[in-house]
């Protein structure tokens, strides 16, 4: 079986190897940014930050710590590259979505270098699939330049209230409206559409609301097409906090936990379609 | 010609309509070939479906209550017919929890295979639900066409891995490729490889034993001195491969593939009472 019997050799020339008892806790993570085919891996000491892209407007990344792994090993400061994402999902799951407890996929992705495959060592039951996926070089991820200090408003939710009314938006709607104010709406989320606006409200006392900061009125319009990728991480999460900064950008941060209950990070960042001028 | 069966048994009757059901997932057209003793679902290979075939056995004893048939002639005591077992399955559908099931060959105003399910109802008297399939009798110089296929002089005999985890693997290859290398070796070893610009995958299966064919007279004499460790293998469209697998109603009891180098996937399931082939040509 190729994952005891590498060679030493085999594990040498490796500058970055990572393992998992549970593929899972890598795939579903990873599904909640998929909404595009390629995928800029950055793994350094800390583990692994998966970043998505669509038009320069709208920003995923995926964080898998290190610990995380069952075994994780990098042999230089910053390892870069980018995959096909399509297919690297289809060869995590290659054994098909089994959801029997107890049965669950081994993984170990390895990675040479530049210009190297990304290689991937599936087990299940004891029968073994060998991945190899061409990279490329990584693309330079935009920098949002989304820093806490610029933060004007930020509230913690749990997602549960928020997973119901994304179910709900109406998707004729060209845009999704968010009105974050230190006052009533509070925390407000609006969609325009065929049969008419919709608003929902999401008050500073409710039960939901773990955080509330807003020290200013603000009401920005993100377009819903955009946005519409990020229920796949909202899904899996169990918090979820929203922040916008004075620009309008939006920070969509998720607090997710894998299957052993270990947590990892998704966020989303979308620039503003339009700003509205508050009265 | 004559043909008259009855199913009594509800047992029999849900086998009979899975093994159908296998069928038209498989071929949209094909011959049913009836015999005295056997019943076969046909499917000769050519360019149309991309050269696959099927042969579909079942043995009329463990299915039909009543038999009756009168073939075309006292020496050709067989009855062929082309069907579409989509019609047959959809009438079998609706005769779920009958009573019985009669099929005869009929001629209303071409020829037909007519079901009739008697069904349970409320009052004494009960149901009877009719279907008329139409069918076309093939001719007696036709049916060279549709003989047995011989088991081919094969390189490599293997018994497949459990049907789910090959599902699934060639469920996934399926989206990253359109062909698929199958290969094994008389060590119980099987590979499933697909290799494309993006990516290259190769599924191993391993321990999963060699029909003993030894006995047979097919084997050569050569076969028994094949390098156990080394390979044969067939390129096919991957799609043929997910349809078949796709398709079973029912686990085997036996599920084995023989490989004829560079040629044919030969695909070979086991039921107590029916067998089916399938047989897979190589692209190049």
């Amino acid at each position: 079986m190729p994952l005891s019997t590498q060679s030493q050799s085999d594990v040498d020339q490796y500058i970055l190897i990572a393992s998992l008892d549970n593929a899972r806790n890598l795939s579903n993570i990873l599904k909640a940014i998929s909404f595009k085919d390629h995928a800029i891996f950055n793994a350094t000491q800390n583990g692994l930050k998966v970043t998505v892209e669509d038009s320069k407007c709208l920003q995923a990344n995926a964080f898998i710590q290190a610990d995380i792994f069952q075994e994780y090993i990098i042999k230089e400061d910053a390892v870069g590259f980018q995959v096909n994402l399509t297919v690297l999902l289809d060869c995590l799951t290659i054994f098909g979505g089994s959801t029997v407890p107890g049965v669950c996929t081994a993984l170990r992705m390895c990675y040479n270098g530049y210009g190297y495959p990304l290689t991937l060592f599936l087990e299940e039951g004891g029968v073994v699939t060998v991945c190899k996926i061409n990279t490329q070089e990584p693309e330079e991820p935009i920098d949002f330049d989304f820093c806490s200090t610029n933060v004007t408003n930020k509230v913690i939710l749990q997602s549960d209230s928020l997973k119901e009314a994304f179910s709900e938006l109406d998707m004729t709607s060209e845009v999704l409206q968010i009105t974050m104010s230190p006052s009533h709406p509070y925390f407000r989320l609006s969609t325009f559409g065929n049969s008419g606006n919709a608003h929902y409200d999401y008050p500073k006392d409710s039960d939901m609301m773990e955080l509330f900061q807003c020290t200013k009125i603000q009401t920005n319009r993100y377009k819903m097409s955009l946005l519409k990728p990020s229920t796949k991480a909202l899904a899996l999460s169990c918090k979820v906090s929203v922040r916008t900064d004075s620009r309008g950008f939006l920070s969509l941060q998720y607090l997710v936990r894998n299957d052993d209950g270990q947590i990892c990070f998704v966020e989303y960042y979308c620039c503003p379609d339009e700003e509205v001028e508050e009265e | 010609m004559k043909f008259r069966a009855k199913i009594v048994d509800v047992g029999c009757l849900n086998h009979f309509t899975r093994v159908v059901n296998t069928v038209s997932k498989l071929t949209k057209a094909c011959v049913l070939r009836l015999t005295c003793d056997h019943l076969y679902f046909v499917l000769s290979g050519r360019v149309a479906t991309g050269g696959v075939s099927m042969w579909c056995e079942l043995l009329q004893v463990n299915f039909f209550d009543e038999f009756q048939l009168e073939g075309v002639s006292a020496d050709a005591n067989e009855i062929f017919l082309e069907v579409a077992p989509e019609n047959l399955s959809r009438a079998l559908k609706t005769a779920q929890n009958a009573k019985s099931v009669k099929i005869k060959l009929t001629k209303k105003s071409c020829p037909c295979l007519t079901l009739a399910a008697e069904l349970p109802s409320l009052s004494s008297l009960s149901r009877v639900v009719t279907h008329d399939l139409p069918v076309d009798v093939i001719p007696r110089r036709l049916w060279y066409d549709f003989r047995e296929p011989q088991m081919p002089e094969f390189d490599v005999s293997i018994y497949l891995p459990p049907l789910k985890t090959m599902k699934s693997v060639v469920d996934r290859m399926k989206n990253l490729s359109n062909y698929l290398v199958v290969e094994a070796n008389l060590n119980g070893k099987m590979n499933l490889k697909i290799e494309t610009d993006l990516v290259s995958v190769t599924t191993h299966f391993k321990e999963l034993g060699n029909p003993p064919w030894g006995e047979d007279g097919s084997q050569s004499s050569s076969r028994t001195h094949r390098e156990p460790e080394l390979m044969a293998e067939t390129r096919v469209d991957i799609r043929k491969l997910q349809q078949f697998l796709t398709g079973q109603q029912v686990n085997p009891s036996r599920a084995m593939c023989n490989i004829v180098d560079g040629r044919i996937l030969h695909l070979i399931f086991l039921h107590e009472d029916v067998s089916l082939q399938y047989f897979i040509p190589a692209v190049v």
